[in-house]
């Protein structure tokens, strides 16, 4: 029986084997040195909140891996053979596999700052380090601030995190706003304004230069880059994003760049070796997408993809139109199409924001065609499935706004905001015209 | 994480001076009726009712809203998990077993609580609510009475706090209004007025409208339909009320709505679990064992509900010679003709819908079946071995009692808030029953956007693994979610919706777009 080797148990590896286990017989086994089970990785910061405890994030309960055939293994692997298709493990262990997932995800980046290693600075992006926060930061006593470097999505949830349990945060942001190098600038600001709304320091346009140690190698201090101040910590969260976790492939043969190269079919440069997730660099792009896309979905997708071709069924991987979402504080984001910080060239941005600051969308549309390019929603839930079915079907953003209505996805009785948006709109239509 | 005696765990959590300053005030309101209950005598019962019950009142609006009042509105669940109240630590159990407590001494020991015979005045605690029971009904008070006004505070005050925490939710705060409503109105003062109606010739049995069966199963025991036939034309609209409630209204209204439109914005027991019993919403069990008792619980009590009150309804019919058209045979072939049409249509119209739940349906179907032929062989007041009489007291004890009081509400803080809703409530299962076969009602998953964090599931009172679906994209179609629609409020990104839409299309269970080209989707759903 052919054994496929997965390592790594976040989504990506674990959908993979779900869908490798509905389509065959396979043996398969799942390594992961970071815990017994799947566990839910976004929902770190709930753990943290104490809004859930590290049960609640296992979306499958115990039972299900034996009962499925899937067998997982606790262990860091520390070295690939392909051409022995053999894997050693931290503890000299070798197994050997027909087929190899690799879905070993990301880690935290570090750009080389001075204090980069000491105690007290650390990212968050696995269960370690959510148990490391937890030692050095359990409450207010013990880190009386904490600065957090990276204005992006891990950035904004640690802050978060930290100031419900009144740690007061300063939050250090390169770009000229919160996600800046996504956000378009109307967007980003209504988020920079919720950030400070719940007390966070945030310092827009503000690099990092160093960390500073006390007499026992833990941090104390950061040093601004712009001004040299000082700002006295006991915690530092390095959340300037992730990039692919694959040191232990240095020597292997595997074809790397930033990421594992990968083709179409997620093959690496190994025919029966695949890499999926945050840590594959796709050789060649999809539309508008990334080569490294360190996204949920999509490497949900990629795990549906590559169980296809391992059953026997080749399939390329080939995405839909682009989604995502995330919350900020308080505020939903979602995400559907292309939305850039600048509209590029023949692209226009329209823009509505209600008046309590907490609720806006943008829309982006080519201004020849007044083709519907992608919109961000702030404070207001949309329907998937119908902007989905907007952008393949190619409308227009007259369209769209027309038929807001049927995108809407708040809650029953919430209050509508769709004519105010169409009012603006036409208004705007006019002044232009 | 460790349990911590402090009432929120870590220090962080730690109670604010203002709410320190509540929970002071509550427990004097509170310590003000222990006093009495050990029969401290009162000079002046009504100031010190009074004083009491605003004390208790004020202390639980104060500490709830100052817990949220600094708080950018929002899901604040902070600290939930670490709350030795909210986490099954000491003081969930303290508590569980206050209550517990409370509820055996009031349904089995009232003399404890101050009830004496009738021709003598209350003692204890009852004596003390006697001015507010003479204010509104004009009788002294009971033991059902002072429990119909903690009930009634509990579901209204804590209310509030509800409401103030969910205070950016309208869906939220117009279904905890209408709780609060139908318990301050409907379950509380209109009966007490009802009751200022009675006289020598003219005596109406206490009749919480919105109670109904077999939820009220003793709404058709003998003293009651005589009460209501002897009442006249009042009478007699209530019986046929009470009638039309379970075959005509609560069809209708399920088929729109979903069994939200009781389970969550009419029903007491609801009430309650909504709003003194939110902060233990997350203690439901979710484990996939846990639904297969629940199942299998749930339905075996709507069978012993159905037996119980056919038998006690056969047992005061006549027969033919009484002349009326209403006799015991005709009742029990109406009974068995209107089991059967339910069967055979679920059965001709639903098959597809029905396969897995095939063979609880018809154990339970056979069950009541036999029990009706039983009952007709034996003519009489036996039904097998046992009384009717010992069925209805057992019902009564067992259910009303024991499942619906003390282990329903007295476990709050360690089974969670809805144990008696999912495992025992009669009602709940009926309206389950039509909610997953024939309803408009469902939670619509929004295409992909899943990231299977768990707030769903974990803030499931029902204890439905929403997220199972959720991360498949398939829409939620359970009969147990009684559609409180915490799911989508706390879900982060957007991807529940409590929504009543054509049935066509209701559930999707296929794989549905999670971000995929169509081809492959083709090929995941081709199994």
């Amino acid at each position: 029986m052919e054994h496929v080797i997965i390592i790594g148990n976040g989504i990506s590896g674990v959908t993979a084997a779900r869908h490798i286990r509905k389509l065959s017989d396979k043996k398969i086994t799942i390594i992961s040195g970071e815990t017994d089970y799947f566990f839910s990785r976004t929902a770190l910061m709930y753990i943290y909140m104490g809004h859930m405890n590290y049960e609640h994030t296992k979306p499958y309960e115990d039972w299900f891996w034996e009962k499925n055939r899937i067998k997982l293994k606790k262990a860091w692997v520390s070295k690939v053979s392909p051409n022995e298709n053999k894997i050693t493990l931290a503890t000299g262990e070798t197994m050997h596999y027909d087929k190899l997932i690799i879905a070993t995800g990301s880690k935290p980046n570090k750009f080389g700052w001075p204090g980069q290693d000491l105690k007290g600075v650390q990212g968050l992006y696995s269960k370690q380090d959510l148990d490391l926060l937890e030692e050095n930061a359990p409450n207010n006593k013990v880190c009386k601030r904490a600065v957090i470097v990276g204005g992006g999505l891990i950035g904004i949830e640690l802050a978060e995190m930290l100031s419900t349990r009144k740690i007061p945060v300063t939050f250090l942001v390169r770009e000229h706003n919160f996600w800046g190098n996504v956000l378009p600038e109307k967007d980003a600001k209504a988020i920079n304004n919720h950030i400070k709304e719940h007390h966070i320091d945030l310092r827009l346009n503000t690099n990092l230069k160093e960390m500073i140690a006390d007499k026992n190698g833990r941090v104390r201090a950061v040093v601004v880059e712009e001004t040299g101040e000082e700002i006295a910590c006991d915690l530092v969260g390095l959340t300037a994003g992730v990039s692919p976790n694959m040191d232990f492939l240095k020597d292997s043969g595997i074809d790397f760049g930033r990421g594992v190269k990968v083709n179409r079919f997620l093959e690496t440069n190994f025919k029966n070796i695949y890499a999926l997730g945050d840590c594959a660099e796709q050789q060649e792009t999809t539309g508008e997408r990334r080569p490294i896309e360190a996204v949920w979905y999509t490497g949900r997708m990629m795990g549906e993809v590559v169980a296809q071709t391992i059953c026997g069924n080749k399939t390329a991987y080939k995405p839909g139109h682009w989604f995502n979402s995330a919350k900020f504080f308080d505020i939903e984001y979602q995400t559907y199409g292309w939305v850039f910080p600048q509209p590029r060239d023949g692209e226009a941005h329209f823009h509505w924001l209600h008046e309590d600051g907490k609720k806006c969308i943008t829309i982006n549309y080519q201004i020849a065609s007044r083709k519907f390019v992608g919109i961000n929603t702030f404070g207001i839930r949309m329907r998937h499935e119908v902007f989905d079915r907007w952008l393949t079907e190619k409308h227009t953003v007259d369209e769209i706004i027309e038929n807001l209505e049927q995108a809407h996805f708040d809650p029953e009785f919430y209050k509508r905001y769709e004519k105010h948006i169409k009012e603006q709109f036409k208004n705007e239509l006019k002044i232009n015209a | 994480m460790a349990h911590n005696i402090s009432a929120t765990g870590d220090t962080t959590y730690t109670l604010s001076l203002q709410q320190k300053l509540a929970t002071l005030l509550g427990f004097t309101g509170l310590f003000i009726l222990l006093l009495a209950t050990f029969n401290v005598s009162f000079p002046n019962k009504t100031l010190w009712l009074t004083l009491s019950l605003s004390a208790i009142c004020v202390g639980i609006v104060w500490f709830g809203v100052n817990q949220y009042q600094n708080k950018i509105a929002g899901i604040k669940n902070d600290g939930i998990q670490f709350s030795s109240l909210t986490s099954r630590g000491i003081l969930a159990w303290m508590l569980g077993l206050f209550l517990t407590g409370f509820y055996i001494v009031l349904y089995f020991y009232p003399q404890y609580l101050g009830l004496t015979a009738e021709d003598q005045n209350n003692t204890g605690i009852i004596a003390l609510f006697d001015p507010l029971s003479y204010l509104l009904s004009g009788n002294p008070a009971s033991q059902w009475f002072v429990y119909g006004t903690f009930y009634t505070i509990a579901v209204v005050f804590f209310g509030i706090k509800f409401i103030y925490k969910y205070r950016h939710n309208h869906y939220q705060r117009l279904r905890t209004f209408s709780v609060m409503f139908f318990q301050l109105g409907f379950a509380f003062l209109i009966p007490e007025f009802m009751a200022r109606l009675n006289s020598e010739s003219f005596s109406l049995p206490y009749y919480d409208l919105k109670n109904i069966w077999p939820l009220n199963h003793y709404n058709f025991e003998q003293y009651r339909v005589d009460e209501f036939i002897s009442a006249g034309n009042i009478g007699i609209a209530l019986l046929i009320f009470g009638v039309a409630s379970i075959f005509i209204i609560t069809p209708i209204l399920t088929y729109k709505y979903g069994k939200r439109w009781y389970c969550s914005w009419v029903c007491g027991c609801g009430g309650l679990a909504e709003t003194a019993g939110d902060p233990f919403r997350h203690l439901s069990d979710k484990r996939l064992s846990a639904w297969k008792v629940e199942r299998w619980v749930v339905h075996s009590v709507v069978v012993f509900v159905v037996v119980m009150t056919t038998a006690v309804i056969y047992s005061y019919l006549g027969d033919a010679s009484k002349g009326y058209w209403l006799t015991r045979d005709t009742f029990l072939i109406g009974v068995a003709i209107l089991l059967t049409l339910v069967f055979a249509g679920v059965i001709v119209f639903k098959r597809n819908e029905f396969k897995k739940d095939a063979l609880y349906g018809a154990v339970g179907y056979l069950a009541i079946i036999l029990v009706l032929i039983g009952l007709h062989y034996f003519q009489g007041s036996q039904l097998f071995l046992f009384e009717t009489e010992t069925l209805r007291s057992t019902y009564g004890f067992l259910i009303g009692s024991i499942f619906a009081g003390v282990i329903g509400t007295g476990f709050y803080p360690i089974f969670g808030n809805r144990v008696w809703c999912r495992m025992g409530c009669p009602m709940a299962a009926i309206l389950g029953f039509q909610q997953r076969l024939f309803s408009k009602f469902r939670i619509t998953t929004n295409g992909g956007q899943c990231i299977s964090c768990g707030n769903c599931s974990t803030y499931c009172e029902m204890g439905i693994d929403v997220r199972a679906y959720a991360q498949k994209g398939e829409n939620i179609v359970r009969s147990s979610c009684v559609g409180c629609g915490i799911c989508a409020a706390v879900c982060p990104r957007g991807v529940l919706k409590l929504e009543n839409d054509s049935m066509k299309g209701r559930i999707n269970s296929n794989d549905v777009l999670l971000g995929n080209d169509v081809d492959l989707m083709k090929l995941v759903n081709e199994r």
